[in-house]
């Protein structure tokens, strides 16, 4: 039984061509690996994976499994034709927590391989869409001593079902000029207060919290988070004239009028007959465009904070929605400032943890109940920058209109006294 | 029993910065602008002066521990130790020695990793788990990216698109994937298939009809059992059923196809953030190599690397140019299907005389 390989020829056809191929590295586990146990393992993985190709269907199915204490954090895999290739018939994934801005030592990957070694089948992807480490493929027992071996030396797992998933942010103010907050300090407060939530599925569906420095969001947090968190700022962007100056002349002024100037989307900046250009820091709407084109010249600005957009997320089931700005700027600076947020997730939790029907995602219960009904559940006031536009249908009851007038008026004069 | 196990330390996610360069961490949140010295390279420049540089390499993305041990190895005995992955699952080694970058490269290069991915570059395509792993799969997702990366690698090596390419590719219609510039996603095309003998006892049947976006599916007797039934008039082949009643069969091995969408952009530069628009549909889901799909990318991205401006991402060079030539450039066909029903989608009509000639 050991030797025998089962035939892969519509898999052999993808270690041609020159980007790495991952069949090549199933081989390599299957042919070279010294445990036997890992050999056969991905041998049954790849006759399963061939079974697919041929008959063009997947033969998995879910179950329950977990590690003692948890509910969630494991993908199980128990397979339909496990008869055929019962090498592999339970092959779970775990889904483990990267680092914030996942860092890693080589030393830290390696001590993550031998364990994984010893308990898995040796195939890994950092990192899975949702943001986790995935450890793909072992039996319902050795999903709990990797777990046990690797949460020894500070590793957790991540959110599987209906409960808070396992967050991301991008590489940030470690290495990126344009981050306007400390991206993996936000994510961790946030992540790290909802452990309970990550690791007891008990949420009406999944809730993901994504940060990113700027509004070029290359975590896709709008997109696709339940809780996104964009970095930005507010006061002027920092110009430096003698670098525009040798950017004009090292690209041309033509290339500055079509690359930079009539791109920005509110024509906020003008570009000088002297070679410098001038900012209309109102009327930017920080979209970053004109920093990407001229990150040597263009800097965000010092008075630093973020947005709060709410209710991202994919197609299932009423079809893919953005995030809605519900905190147009915030400072997140000091503690206060990040009890402040973690007491704001928590309130959006807990208010759609209780309205939200099975399977809704946050998003969806705000398109259902409309975002006025979710920002009174959470308090928060309703502004104008929530909004494309006011409502164009006349089909509205404005009876309490004087006393929201006022309320708007006072507000404005609140902000104007703290200011 | 229970004595014996060993309780859970709930150490959520770990801190990154026990793992950060030197270099990065005495310069978190003070760095000051960056270079792309060349493809797969990039240099940051902090306010004090220091610079660390970042090699990228693509990999299989599932990584067998041979190929992490080869990816670490190269860490340590080329560069500084130091590494991170990319939402893209490409790996970043970062130095803060410039003559560490070109020996790295050939070593990773040598070893059959790919150099590039930066700046305006076709990146790796991300992707769900397909037939490897998922339980409700219509195609497999390492196949597909590994053969259209076979194909697009000299767009990321070469980083000399207008702008930058995320492609992604997912598995099933509604879930997982994100949104790409350019996405090739599985459309099913045939109502479900309902196993009515195994339906009363896998499934919940109240949340399965509450799944269901078009309230096609109802409880049923079926030969004498409690099973549920499928309105076909109404279905839209979603899939959405699938999962939480593995007896109604979504995936099909010619019913279930490929669509490509295009225009997806997360970022808020120039426009705000734009959801993809479908473009292709009825794609032959065809392992192991999935020429047909892989096909039509190519011929987008050709289209669009050869008239796209400048900085223009897919989405704001279709604005520019109209979707009717879009269709034109790329020579597919446009369709009923193109038009929208959905609700919201009487914004994607044309309510103007807003008209290339
Ligand atoms: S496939 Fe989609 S539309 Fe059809 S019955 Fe299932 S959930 Fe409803």
């Amino acid at each position: 039984m050991a030797s025998k390989h089962y035939p892969t020829p519509m898999l052999d056809v993808l270690e041609e061509g020159p980007w790495p191929s991952f069949i090549s590295g199933f081989k390599r586990l299957r042919d070279e690996h010294p445990d036997e146990r890992i050999r056969s393992t991905v041998n049954g993985l790849l006759g399963q994976l061939e079974h697919s190709y041929e008959t063009r269907m997947g033969y998995w199915k879910g179950g329950t499994v977990s590690v003692f204490g948890y509910g969630g954090g494991i993908i199980p895999r128990f397979s339909e034709v496990g008869d055929a290739f019962p090498e592999s018939k339970e092959f779970h994934t775990i889904r483990v927590q990267p680092p914030a801005g996942n860092f890693y030592t080589t030393d830290m990957l390696n001590q993550l391989a031998d364990s994984w070694e010893k308990w898995g089948s040796g195939l890994v992807t950092f990192h899975g869409q949702t943001g986790n480490i995935m450890f793909i493929g072992t039996t319902t027992e050795g999903t709990q001593h990797f777990f046990d071996d690797i949460n020894e030396y500070g590793w957790d797992l991540g959110g599987a079902g209906p409960c808070v998933r396992t967050g991301m942010c991008c590489v940030g103010a470690a290495r990126c000029e344009q981050s306007c907050t400390s991206e993996q300090v936000v994510m961790r407060h946030l992540m790290n207060n909802f452990t309970d939530d990550v690791h007891r599925p008990a949420l009406p569906y999944k809730f993901k919290f994504k940060v990113s420095g700027c509004p070029n969001d290359c975590v896709n947090a709008i997109e696709r988070a339940d809780f996104a968190v964009i970095g930005t700022w507010r006061d002027d962007m920092k110009v430096d004239q003698a670098e525009v100056k040798n950017f004009v002349e090292a690209k041309g002024r033509q290339y500055v009028i079509d690359n930079v100037i009539s791109r920005c989307p509110t024509n906020a900046i003008a570009l000088n007959d002297d070679d410098t250009i001038t900012v209309d820091n109102h009327n930017c709407v920080r979209c970053m465009h004109c920093l990407n084109v001229m990150n040597k010249a263009l800097h965000v600005g010092d008075d630093k904070g973020v947005t709060i957009l709410i209710g991202g997320k994919r197609t299932l089931k009423i079809g893919d929605l953005m995030g809605t700005v519900v905190v147009p700027f915030m400072k997140l600076e000091d503690d206060d400032d990040y009890e402040k947020i973690v007491e704001m997730a928590e309130e959006i939790i807990d208010f759609w943890a209780e309205n939200g029907l099975e399977h809704e995602r946050c998003g969806e219960m705000i398109e259902r109940i409309g975002l006025v009904n979710f920002l009174e559940g959470i308090g928060i006031d309703v502004d104008p920058h929530m909004l494309n536009n006011p409502r164009q249908s006349s089909y509205v009851r404005t009876d309490g209109w004087d006393e929201e007038a006022e309320n708007w008026f006072a507000r404005k004069r609140e902000e104007k006294a703290s200011a | 029993m229970a004595a014996e196990m060993r309780q859970p330390i709930e150490s959520g996610c770990p801190d990154g910065f026990q793992y950060m360069h030197p270099v990065m961490l005495r310069n978190y949140g003070q760095w000051k602008y960056h270079e792309h010295p060349r493809p797969g390279v990039l240099l940051h420049v902090a306010h004090s002066g220091d610079k660390i540089w970042t090699v990228k390499a693509g990999t299989t993305r599932i990584l067998d521990v041979f190929a992490l041990r080869k990816l670490t190895e190269i860490g340590d005995k080329l560069g500084d130790g130091f590494v991170r992955f990319t939402i893209r699952s490409n790996i970043e080694y970062m130095v803060a020695d410039e003559a560490k970058v070109e020996p790295m490269i050939a070593a990773l290069e040598e070893a059959g990793f790919i150099v590039g991915g930066t700046a305006n570059s076709v990146s790796t395509l991300s992707h769900t788990q397909g037939w490897l792993h998922c339980d409700i799969p219509g195609t497999d997702a390492s196949g597909v990216v590994k053969a259209m990366m076979d194909e697009l690698i000299d767009d990321f090596r070469n980083c000399d698109m207008p702008n930058r390419v995320h492609i992604t590719t997912s598995c099933c219609q509604i879930n997982c994937g994100g949104q790409g510039d350019i996405a090739i996603n599985v459309q099913h095309t045939k109502p479900p298939k309902i196993n009515h003998d195994l339906v009363g006892n896998a499934c919940e049947r109240p949340s399965v009809v509450a799944r269901c976006p078009v309230a096609a599916i109802r409880p049923a007797m079926v030969n004498g059992k409690p099973s549920l039934e499928v309105d076909e008039r109404k279905c839209i082949c979603c899939g959405a059923c699938y999962p939480p009643c593995p007896p109604m069969q979504i995936n099909d091995h010619e019913f279930t196809q490929l669509a490509v969408w295009v225009g997806g952009n997360h970022s808020n530069a120039r426009g705000k953030p734009t959801f993809q628009k479908l473009v292709a549909a009825g794609v032959p889901n065809n392992p192991p190599r999935w020429p047909e799909a892989t096909a039509i990318v190519k011929r987008i991205l050709q289209c669009y690397k050869e008239s796209a401006k400048d900085w223009e991402r897919i989405n704001d060079w279709i604005e520019r140019i109209g979707w009717p030539r879009f269709f034109e450039m790329t020579n597919l066909p446009f369709t009923k299907y193109h038009v929208d029903n959905w609700r919201g989608s009487r914004s994607s009509l044309n309510a103007s005389t807003h008209i290339r000639f």
